[in-house]
């Protein structure tokens, strides 16, 4: 068994070899074949999930070691892979998903004529991601954390010719970067420290350390976590993301990339269980993330960056959780996963809504839409009820978890975060809602495209609505499946470990508060987007609208300061490079014997200037002697 | 005696460059032909010296060694370890490749017949280069390398002085000037710097003789006598010494604040041209740094350290910004080897196994990765006729070949995992990081600049629309991708399987460091790094 899972990691990069390296000729296939790859890397994925429950769940640990990778005195890196339970559940989630956002892709990207390549990067995206939670050593995962930075670049930018899609794939992997240096400055800690930084000897000995150390690492790894993941202070580059093609979205948003972040934290849970300090931090930013990606998915028209603050906003929840330690490990990867099905089924709805409306995001331009795509609507209303904890859908079951786990964390902690998580759930009802309505309730108000080609609404075809349906059945039954006889939790418990703690709040109650702001949320869209017209243009909105549209004026802070000081600090170091620099340099060697400023004058003098500088250099020489003579 | 594989490797190309010049002006491309055939028969025979090359055998290994100049002391003495060994290989693999880029910049322009030869002279001076740049690997006595660091000046000013691109902004004649201009620089800075060396060299001698009665330059020979005893070098006296050869290197390499040649030379000149100038030339400064100064100045190196590392670290930041704030393609790339040459040094001085190691390796990647990327640039350059940036935009909707070549050069540069560069640049930094925890992290940032400076250039070059002057861009020529296609082969190959490489590497760094008396610091908790590895392998 052991080496299907190199084969794992092998199927989806040899997809992508084969697609990019084999050129046009590829053209008429190379969807099929990137198609082929992804579902070959599922089967495997699906035949080692029952090797694994075959075996006991203390010996459901397995290892495969390749190849010597680096190796440098006591530096040791290796390429080797390590599947356990939690690794199994991402290769399920990535490739399960993955595959169905591939088809859906045939049919969304017929028309594009670098397909081909779409589909590469897509199997590319794949491999970085499986990869990334199939390493054995932080160095490999980094790998795969920057493979998967690469593959977003590529594809978010994936229409170059728009400026905008290539400054937002540049954005991404720049924002992305800084977030790795978190995480490679970890590593060197590691190293320090330990003397490697393979997973097993690092955890092994987490407790001959002292705390400031892991602590330390801790921090470094949540900055990692937090470029990939999204979530405050480098979330900025996701709502722009959306750049891409929707599947992409739909890949990034579901099934990879951002919840790489959430993977890093619950992978490295015994080093953050000792260091109590930095789980208090990923608990803070998984806390403000969530309610700043709800405020932003509130104020936005653009159906896709709506639900990008939603994504924000719901891995802030994940990141609590794992945030929050034994107590929500479980919590944090059985959300990762039910939200994994709603987010790619919600994406890939609002795809087949663009497709069928000239490419229009605007849902102020929407309306309407639920009898002329029947499907798209049902899947999507289906992922919109799992999402915002409709009781019984997936989104119930697991975000429900999280809101309680956080009161368990107990103290003023515990009460702050929990009322945190539960007024996020509040807006996370209001703002899904007024999509929901947006889109497909209330006035047609659809708008002639710039070419001015009326909008036609017709459902998408069954290559695109076939894996809508099959996302929209996992949005309604996962999480209930999962919670029967809490399944997932005995799976994952071996790794992540578990504890209950002790909720000052019972359970019935936590149900009852969160069905209550789930009304009031669902109730407050109803009353501004049902009851009343949409209007077509924007109204002015309060001053928290407007900077919420503006993602909170994040990125007018980075343009100001970053963007622009940076521009200043380089333009004046060119200056100060061909004047100071260059000039002191210069002068220094004029001073040595007489160059005096014959540098910029000498034309072509070949031989005069070897005299000129002759003479500069046995003036050194004979300084240099009498320097010498006292030896 | 056996045969003089060392002397052979370096005579080849020389008595290329010798052939290649004395065919008939008129038939170029047999002239071209007959330099990539010397070219090529150098790589087999460099591929033969890193066959016959065991690691982890002799420290100096395929010696020779002749009286040369017996008044002096001075010996032809060949030899290599295993870092020359991959830096000979770098070299004879790359020369290939720029002859192949550089296919048509010599040929003679329509408009005018004023140079004499040029195709041949051309072809000829590159040869030359790598004659020198090989015997300089290889030679083991302090005078002969000298010799051949000064020499390798001469042909590299006519190559850059001569053989311009047609990219100029500003007309003919002022691009000639700017040139000469940057000719005329990289010939004084760099004879400047090897004449401080030679003092240094005479004084090392002057010391030798005093000591020894007699005077040599045979660097296994001053090894040798300074760990018996019977050579002692004062402590001012060496750090003199040390000061004098470490100039030189410096402005070679080029060390900030000794850089400002650089960009004035790789942006003037060729493609090809400036990858000879930085990928395999500047190399010789670093190389020398890691054999000269730290072997016969161990002492002398550790107390000069901190200056380094700090002047190292500011130029990995100072290059990456100022690349950043580049309008021209060729100036930009020029400024990133500045940044990495911070890397390399960095490396060298952090004087662990891993930064060293690193530093080496950051050696052959770099070369690699930036004659990827330079090389490619060349050929957009040729197509627009100009290195502005803002004279580009959209080249990927009508060259995408081109266009995706260009951003894997890129990505190298940026580090990559999966290609070369990492590995190294990985290296260097935790060798840095575990003696020097502030630099390292400060050096990290680099990492960050990359991405900025790497994709902004894409970005501008590459994205948007079809920009005026883009339109009907050809995409890349089969000579074109001859020379592209292997060296990213070569580059995922270093990314994913480097092993081979430090195989070779390692042992040498093992013997410098062990020169400058410096061990690995301990892991914080005591867990033996093998048993970790060990312990994870099962």
């Amino acid at each position: 068994m052991d080496p299907l899972i190199g084969a794992l990691v092998g199927a989806p990069l040899l997809g992508a070899g084969i697609l990019l390296v084999g050129g046009r000729r590829l053209d008429r296939t190379g969807h099929w074949i990137g198609c082929l790859w992804a579902a070959v890397s599922f089967v495997i994925g699906v035949v080692l999930f029952a090797d694994l429950l075959s075996r006991s769940p203390a010996q459901r640990t397995l290892t495969s070691h390749l190849f010597t990778w680096v190796p440098v005195a006591g530096f040791q890196a290796d390429v080797g892979f390590q599947l356990d339970q939690l690794s199994m559940t991402f290769v399920l989630l990535i490739t399960g998903v993955g595959t169905l956002i591939h088809i859906y892709s045939v049919g969304y990207m017929e028309h594009d004529e670098n397909r081909r390549k779409f589909f590469g990067y897509l199997n590319l995206f794949l491999a970085a991601m499986l990869l990334l939670v199939l390493a054995d050593n932080y160095l490999l995962l980094y790998v795969g954390w920057e493979g998967v930075g690469l593959a977003s670049y590529l594809l978010i930018g994936f229409w170059q010719h728009k400026p905008s899609a290539a400054t937002a794939a540049k954005k991404a992997f720049l924002v992305n970067r800084v977030g790795d240096m978190g995480l490679s400055i970890a590593i060197m800690v590691m190293f320090t420290t330990f003397g490697s930084f393979a997973f097993r000897p690092v955890f092994a000995h987490v407790g001959d350390v002292s705390q400031g150390r892991l602590t330390t690492i801790g921090l470094l790894l949540l900055l990692a976590a937090c470029g990939k993941s999204a979530q405050v202070p480098l979330q900025s580059w996701l709502g722009d993301a959306m750049e891409g093609p929707t599947p992409v979205s739909a890949l990034i948003h579901a099934a990879t990339m951002v919840t790489a972040g959430v993977y890093l934290v619950v992978r490295s849970g015994a080093i953050f269980n000792a260091a109590p300090t930095a789980q208090l931090a990923v608990c803070v930013v998984g806390a403000v993330t969530l309610v700043f990606g709800a405020i932003v998915g509130c104020a936005k028209d653009d159906i896709k960056k709506a639900l990008a603050g939603s994504t924000m906003s719901q891995i802030g929840y994940m990141m609590l959780a794992a945030g929050l330690g034994p107590i929500g490990y479980v919590f944090a990867i059985m959300h990762l996963v039910t939200h994994g099905f709603f987010k790619a089924g919600l994406f890939l709805g609002a795809g087949s809504v663009m497709h069928g409306m000239n490419d229009e995001v605007d849902m102020r331009r929407f309306g309407a839409l639920r009898t002329y795509m029947p499907v798209t609507f049902v899947t999507f209303g289906l992922g919109y009820l799992a999402i915002i904890g409709f009781p019984g859908l997936s989104g119930y079951w697991s975000k429900d978890k999280i809101i309680e786990a956080a009161f368990a964390k107990g103290g003023t902690e515990g009460w702050t975060l929990g009322a945190v998580a539960l007024v996020g759930a509040g807006i996370t009802a209001f703002y899904m809602t007024r999509v929901m309505l947006m889109t497909f309730f209330g006035d047609k108000r659809w708008q002639p495209d710039a070419e001015g080609h009326e909008p036609h609404p017709h459902e998408s075809p069954k290559i695109m609505t076939i894996p809508m349906s099959i996302l929209a059945f996992g949005s309604v039954f996962a999480g209930g499946l999962f919670s029967i006889n809490s399944a997932f939790l005995k799976w994952l418990q071996p790794v992540t470990g578990h504890s209950d703690g002790h909720s000052p709040v019972a359970t019935w109650e936590i149900t009852v508060a969160t069905l209550v702001v789930l009304i009031l949320g669902v109730g407050l869209a109803w009353q501004s987007y049902g009851r009343q017209a949409v209007p077509a243009v924007a109204p002015r909105g309060s001053l928290l609208t407007r900077a919420a549209r503006r993602d909170l004026l994040q990125d007018d802070f980075n343009h100001v300061v970053l963007v622009r000081g940076g521009e200043h600090l380089t333009r004046s170091l060119v200056y100060l490079d061909h004047t100071v620099v260059d000039g002191a340099v210069n002068g220094t060697a004029a001073g040595v014997g007489g160059l005096s400023g014959r540098l910029r004058r000498l034309q072509n003098g070949f031989v005069r200037s070897y005299a000129v500088s002759m003479l500069g250099g046995t003036a050194v020489l004979v300084a240099a002697t009498l320097l010498m003579r006292g030896v | 005696m056996s045969f003089p594989l060392l002397t052979v490797t370096a005579v080849v190309p020389a008595a290329g460059a010798v052939v290649t010049a004395a065919v008939p002006a008129a038939r170029r491309t047999a002239a071209k032909w007959t330099a990539l055939a010397f070219a090529l028969a150098t790589l087999v025979l460099a591929a033969v010296v890193t066959a016959r090359f065991s690691p982890g055998g002799a420290r100096y290994q395929l010696t020779e060694s002749h009286a040369w100049i017996t008044a002096f002391g001075v010996r032809y003495e060949l030899g290599v370890d295993g870092i020359a060994v991959v830096l000979v290989l770098l070299t004879a693999v790359l020369v290939p490749f720029v002859m192949l880029a550089g296919w048509h910049d010599a040929d003679p322009l329509e408009t005018s017949d004023r140079r004499w030869r040029p195709t041949q002279g051309f072809f000829a001076l590159i040869l030359l280069v790598e004659a020198m740049v090989v015997i300089a690997f290889e030679s083991t006595d302090v005078f002969l390398f000298y010799v051949f660091f000064e020499a390798m000046l001469i042909p590299m000013y006519f190559l850059i002085g001569g053989f311009g691109d047609q990219a100029g902004a500003h007309g003919e004649d002022e691009q000639a000037r700017q040139r000469s201009y940057a000719a005329v620089k990289f010939l004084l800075y760099n004879l400047v710097g090897g004449l401080v060396m030679l003092a240094a060299v005479i004084g090392l001698y002057a010391v030798t003789a005093h000591q020894l009665g007699a005077g040599t330059f045979s660097l296994p020979q001053i090894l040798h006598d300074r760990a018996n005893g019977t050579l002692t070098l004062s402590t001012t006296a060496e750090r003199w010494i040390f000061l004098g050869f470490f100039f030189a290197f410096a402005v070679k390499a080029p060390l900030w604040p000794l850089h400002t040649w650089l960009p004035n030379a790789m942006g003037e000149s060729t493609a090809p041209v400036a990858v000879l100038i930085t990928a395999v030339v500047d190399k010789v400064g670093t190389f020398a740094m890691l054999r000269y100064c730290l072997q016969l100045f161990p002492a002398a190196s550790k107390w000069a350290t901190p200056v380094i590392l700090v002047l190292a670290v500011i130029g990995i930041i100072y290059g990456a910004l100022l690349a950043v704030g580049q309008r021209d393609i060729k100036r930009l790339i020029a400024y990133a080897s500045i940044s990495h040459f911070g890397f390399i040094i960095l490396g060298i001085f952090a004087m662990t196994s891993q930064g060293q190691s690193g530093a080496t390796l950051y050696m052959v990647n770099h070369g690699v990765s930036t004659a990827a990327l330079l090389l490619v640039a060349g050929f957009l350059i040729s197509r627009r006729g100009s290195r502005r940036i803002a004279d580009f935009g959209g080249v990927q909707k009508v060259a995408p070949l081109l266009a995706g070549t260009f951003l894997v050069g890129g990505l190298a540069t940026l580090s990559l995992p999966g290609l070369g560069p990492f590995v190294s640049e990985f290296l260097v930094l935790v060798g840095t990081f575990t003696r020097y925890p502030a630099l390292g992290v400060i050096a990290t940032l680099g990492i960050v600049l990359a991405a900025l400076y790497v994709l902004v250039l894409y970005q501008r070059t590459m994205t948007g629309p079809v920009k005026a002057g883009i339109e009907g861009m050809k995409d890349l020529k089969v000579r074109e991708l001859v020379v592209v296609a292997p060296l990213i082969a070569l580059l995922l190959f270093l990314g994913v399987y480097p092993k081979p490489v430090t195989d070779v590497i390692n042992p040498a760094v093992k013997d410098t460091l062990s020169d400058v008396h410096r061990t690995d610091p301990p892991p914080k908790v005591t867990v033996p790094a093998v048993a970790a590895a060990k312990e994870n392998a099962k």
